[in-house]
This record gives C-alpha cells, structure tokens and sequence, in this order.
C-alpha cells in the first residue's frame, strides 16, 4: 500500500465540482508534482491534503491511517505556502521553531534541530532577522526550513517558486530536489509551471478541471502526452488534423490537407479523423524540396541555446526548434524542406475542437 | 536658484482647504479656549480680564478636582479595556464571517453611530430607571429595586456601547490587511486554534488594537452627553464640570482651564501608551 492515498476525492461548492474523483497514489520519498492551469482544482487537491478543505466525498490515507476528516492541526504535515506565510512578528529562529515548540521539543533539541534546518538552506547568518528584512529567495528558504524542521512525513509545496524572479526560480528548483533527496521527505507539489514540474519531479499529475487526465515520469508526459490538452499545455507543439486514407498492415497513410504521411496504424481505421502531434524539436528544416512538407520561413526567434523558426506551409504555420549550434541561423524567407522521424508523431483521434490557445503554453 | 521653472505647489494647495479648516475651526477655538484659562474672573461682574494661574492653580491642588479627574480616566480606560475585550473576538468574527451575514453584522456593529448619542442616552436611562423593564423584571424575580442610573458601571456599560465601532473598525482593517495562509501556516504547524491566534493574529493586528484604543480612549475622556445624562448630577465627570463652570457659574476660565487640563493629560496618557506599545512592535512589524 502506498504511503500516501487519495482515492476518489471529490469537493463540491455547490454545483460546481472544484476537484472530481482524483486518485493518487504517492510512494514514500517520491517527490510528485500537481501540474495544471489555474482553477484546474490542483490547490484545492493540495489544502484537502493538508486539511483546509474538507473533502466532499472520498478518502485520504496517510501510511495507512485515515485523515480524510483528521483536523488540519493533527496531520503533522510540512507545507510551504505560496505566499510563505512567515511570521512577521517572529524571528527566523523563531518561525522555525514554531512547530517544534507545538510538538513540545525540548528546548535544547530545538535549537539544534533549528540549528540544521537553517543549515540546510543556507541561512544560518539570518536566524536573528525579521522575515520583512529578507529578500524574496530568502523568505522562501525559511518558509521550507519552517516546514522541513518538524520532520512530516508529508511536504506540501503550494507554487513554491512563483514568487520568485527566473533566475533564482531556476536556482532554487535544483535546491529544492537537492535537500527533499537529503532529508527524504515525500513530497507533493502544486506548480502551473511545466517546467519547474518535469525539472524536479518523480512524477508528474496532470490536471484539467478538477480531474487528473494523465499520471507519468515528466518525460513520459511530454513524449506520450494522453490527451490533445496535454500536448498542448505541455510545451509547445504543433498538431496536424487529417484523415486516414489506408492502413497498410502496420502502417497507416494518413492525409494531412492532401499530402499523405505514413505514421503507425495501431488501431486505426481507414477514413478516421485523425491530429497528429509532432514537438517543435522533432522537426527538421533540411534543404528546399527534401523532406515531407515544403515551407518557407516566416520569422525566427533566438532563444539563445535554441532557434525557434515559424515555418509557413500547405498545412498553416509550423514550429520548429533547432539546437543554436554557432552557425548562422536561417533567413526569413528562405524555402526549406520539413521533415520529421515517423517515430516521434503522437497520435489523438478525433479532430481538434478549436485552435491551440498561445496563452496556455504562456503559462 | 537653477533657471529650471518653479514646481508648481500642488501637495500645498491641494492639503491647503483641510488645513484652513483645521486651523479655522479647531486651532482657533483651541487657541481661544488657552488664552480664557489665563483670565482673571469677577465673580460680581462676570467680566474677564488680566493674566492669573489662579485656575490652573485651584484645579490641582483641589481634591474635589482631582478625584473627578481620576474618575474619569478611570471610566475611560475600563471602558477601553472591555471595548478591546469585545471588540477584538468580534472583529475577527465578523472578518471570518461570509457574506451576507458579515454585511448584515457589520452594519448591527455600526448601528450605534446611527442614532444620536442623546436618544440613546435616554433610551438607556429609561431601560435602566427606577420604573424601567430592567428593574420590573428584577422585581417580578422577587430581586427587589436596584438603583442602576446615575453609578460609574452604568456610563461605563454605555461608553462601551458607543465607542465599540471605533475598536471594531481598526481590528477589522487590520485583520483585512492579515494573508489567512499565517493562520493556516500555524495550524499546520500543530497549534490549536486559540494558540494560532494569540501567537500569530494577535499580535499582527496589535496596531489595529493601539488605534482602536486610542480612539476610545481619548472619546471616552473627553464624552459628555452620557456621563451628563446617566452620571446625573452627583456623578461628575471632566467634560460635566467644563459645561457646570460655563453655563452654571459662567466662570468661563476656570472652565476653559479645566478643559486644557483634560486636554494635557488626555494627550500625556495616549502618547505615552503609544509610545510603549508601538515602540514594542515596531522592529517586528516595521
């Protein structure tokens, strides 16, 4: 039995099913991420666990005990808010020995213990400050060192990083993997960001209004998205809507706007409707009149490490990312040729019901 | 001076038509009131005139002054006190309430204001008089009469009524101001609810509470329509003696004297709880 346990857990505000049957399973020490866009029900999934909501129906277990109803105050969870909800009237030592002074620690083992928390993210100089004289990252490492020092068998991050600029987001994302491995913690966070979520995680939970619609190691996720919203809320890609034309034992022709591609049958059907979704990375620009798809480049964006190219063809505007490996990119307007592995097509049956929306991946 | 074109005054003249009314209508009287008290007063005429410190002087070294001074700061601060312990629970009920209930109880908190403080006077002395409810209930229990109006409690009882609103709102802003994940944070931490909030609330709306007291306090010292009509005439507070010496004796500087003496000491008091409770905040909470 796993350590952690959520099994259809439902939470209903009136009509409205703000989380709907979610189940998870978490193993003691996996470190498993929420991923979704907001008001997808991943925060409200995250406080049930912690016990701010109470679940409307369902059950929560925790290394086998039930806390479904269990009060807030008697999980002995770890959480780090979004917002760190420090005590700006406490000192950092203060705030960190919070907990240990509600569990009745003794005093000495206390501040040893704070003593190592504070150690552990960098922040033993700072133990006598108010959390308003510390910088954003700052604030941060005392809110995990708050949540870690109690040693819980579960840590909850609520958007850990959100409030931090890129670079020290980036920064503290390695930091944060690096001292849940030390300590061990099983750990479940609640992130909209797709990458700070496949950086860090073992697995990765994706949600979409209120439900899970895919559980997998992130790189599963982004390789084998499970559903069109997935694909496209997951990194960018490019979705191509055709029609079956005919299954050749294993392979199947597929017409995308007349042209045919060849992609694996697995259980299609001639004269299905059919999006085939291939990553910007997978493409290939090769020389004009090679390939499977004739184009022509529209606009280009250096990413630094990357190029990222908007390719105008028969099938509307592709993107495509190539590696920024020192030589010169290519010119806009220039003619070339799209190619791609058949292996790396994904794809969804059925038709795309509307346009992919920029401002998702944005998020 | 730099060529550069004069700034044109903008904070000045926009802060200008508060600072004229400031000046007109409360420095100037204020001003006026100070100079009185230095008057000497015929008490055959009723003319003023001269400089003494006569009044100043009979003021303090009087008892009889000085017991109605104690009197009251004594009713002022007991009625601080329990306006915080009233106020501060309801406040943050009312911040945790969800609407409509929290509209609809903050108007029933806000409702004293709306009814003149005279009406309510004499609502509450004919609850509390000799023929009022109050004492028909206590004799149909078979208590006997009680003689309620005219004690320290009962202006004590009605300075809270009235002053109550003044604590509540600071509280209230406070609490508005605090981010409820502190709250949870504590919870999950392991404390229960009434330790979250006296080691977590509490003191993040110590501000809230300081205002809110001030207000009351300084009213409170200053109140004369209820200690006037339920004080009655054997329970004088400051503010009653003022309005005795100006329509009663029509000694206008002794009264204008005892109004300044209030003022001092009010300010003293006030400043001074200021200065003890924010000074132990203010590295904390900046």
């Amino acid at each position: 039995m796993s350590f952690l346990e959520l099994r259809d857990i439902t939470k209903r505000y009136g009509t409205l099913n703000a989380v709907s049957d979610v189940t998870l399973s978490v193993e003691k020490g996996e470190f498993v991420s929420l991923l979704g866009p907001s008001g997808c029900g991943k925060t409200t999934t995250l406080q049930m666990i912690a016990g701010f909501v109470e679940a409307t129906s369902g059950s929560i277990r925790l290394d086998g005990r039930d806390i479904t109803h269990a009060k807030a105050n008697s999980r002995g969870l770890g959480i780090v808010f979004q917002s760190y909800a420090l005590f700006p009237h406490m000192t950092v030592f203060d705030n960190v020995s919070f907990g240990l002074e509600m569990q009745r620690v003794p005093k000495a083992e206390r501040k040893d213990r704070v003593d190592e928390a504070l150690g552990l993210v960098h922040l033993s100089p700072y133990a006598g400050r108010y959390p308003r004289e510390l910088s954003g990252g700052q604030r941060q490492r005392v809110a995990l060192a708050r949540a870690i020092v109690i040693r819980p068998p579960v840590l909850l991050l609520d958007e850990p990083l959100s409030n931090l600029d890129a670079k020290l987001r980036e920064a503290m994302q390695f930091e944060l993997r690096d001292i849940q491995r030390k300590v061990g913690t099983t750990t479940v966070m609640v992130t909209h960001d797709q990458a700070e979520a496949f950086s860090i995680s073992d697995r990765v939970v994706v949600m979409e209004a209120g439900r899970i619609t895919q559980i997998d190691q992130p790189y599963r996720i982004y390789e084998h998205p499970e559903t069109e919203f997935i694909s496209r809320f997951v990194g960018k890609t490019n979705l191509l809507p055709g029609t079956v034309q005919a299954i050749n034992g294993l392979a199947a022709s597929v017409s995308l706007a007349g042209i045919p591609v060849e992609i694996d049958a697995g259980g299609l059907v001639s004269g299905e409707t059919v999006t085939l979704c291939v990553r910007p990375e997978k493409l290939r620009l090769i020389a004009a009149g090679q390939g499977r798809l004739p184009g022509r480049v529209a606009e280009r964006y250096f990413l630094g490490s990357q190029w990222l190219y908007h390719i105008d063809g028969p099938l509307g505007t592709l993107m495509a990312v190539t590696p920024n490996d020192g030589s010169a990119p290519l010119e806009t307007g220039v003619p070339v040729g799209v190619d791609w592995n058949p292996s790396v097509v994904r794809v969804h049956r059925g038709r795309l019901a509307e346009a992919p929306d920029p401002t998702l991946e944005a998020q | 001076m730099s060529a550069a074109a004069p700034r044109f005054p903008t904070p000045l003249i926009l802060s200008a038509p508060a600072a004229l009314l400031f000046a007109a209508l409360i420095l100037t009287p204020l001003v006026l009131t100070a100079l009185l008290s230095f008057n000497e007063f015929e008490h055959a005429t009723g003319r003023t005139h001269g400089f003494t410190l006569d009044h100043y002087l009979a003021v303090l070294t009087d008892s009889y002054y000085l017991e109605i001074f104690l009197r009251t700061f004594r009713v002022a601060a007991l009625a601080t006190a329990i306006c915080v312990v009233i106020g501060v629970p309801e406040a943050y009920i009312l911040s945790r309430m969800g609407n409509p209930w929290r509209s609809v109880f903050l108007l029933v908190v806000l409702a004293p204001l709306l009814v003149s403080v005279v009406v309510r006077a004499f609502g509450w002395s004919m609850l509390l008089g000799p023929e009022g409810p109050i004492n028909a209930a206590l004799m149909a229990l078979g208590f006997g009469r009680m003689r309620l109006l005219y004690s320290e409690g009962t202006v004590i009882v009605a300075l809270v009524h009235v002053m109550l609103p003044f604590m509540v709102i600071p509280v209230w802003t406070s609490l508005q101001k605090l981010d409820p994940a502190v709250e949870q944070a504590a919870l999950s931490f392991g404390a229960s609810r009434g330790t979250a909030i006296l080691r977590v609330v509490a003191p993040q709306i110590l501000p809230g509470i300081l205002s809110g007291s001030l207000i009351v306090f300084g009213l409170s010292a200053s109140a004369f329509a209820i200690p006037g009509l339920l004080g009655g005439r054997r329970l004088k507070m400051v503010a009653t003696i003022v309005y005795d010496q100006y329509l009663s004796d029509l000694n206008w500087p002794m009264g204008a004297a005892v109004a300044v003496l209030l003022l001092a000491a009010n300010l003293i008091v006030m400043l001074t709880y200021h200065r003890v409770v924010e000074g132990h905040y203010r590295r904390r909470l900046g």
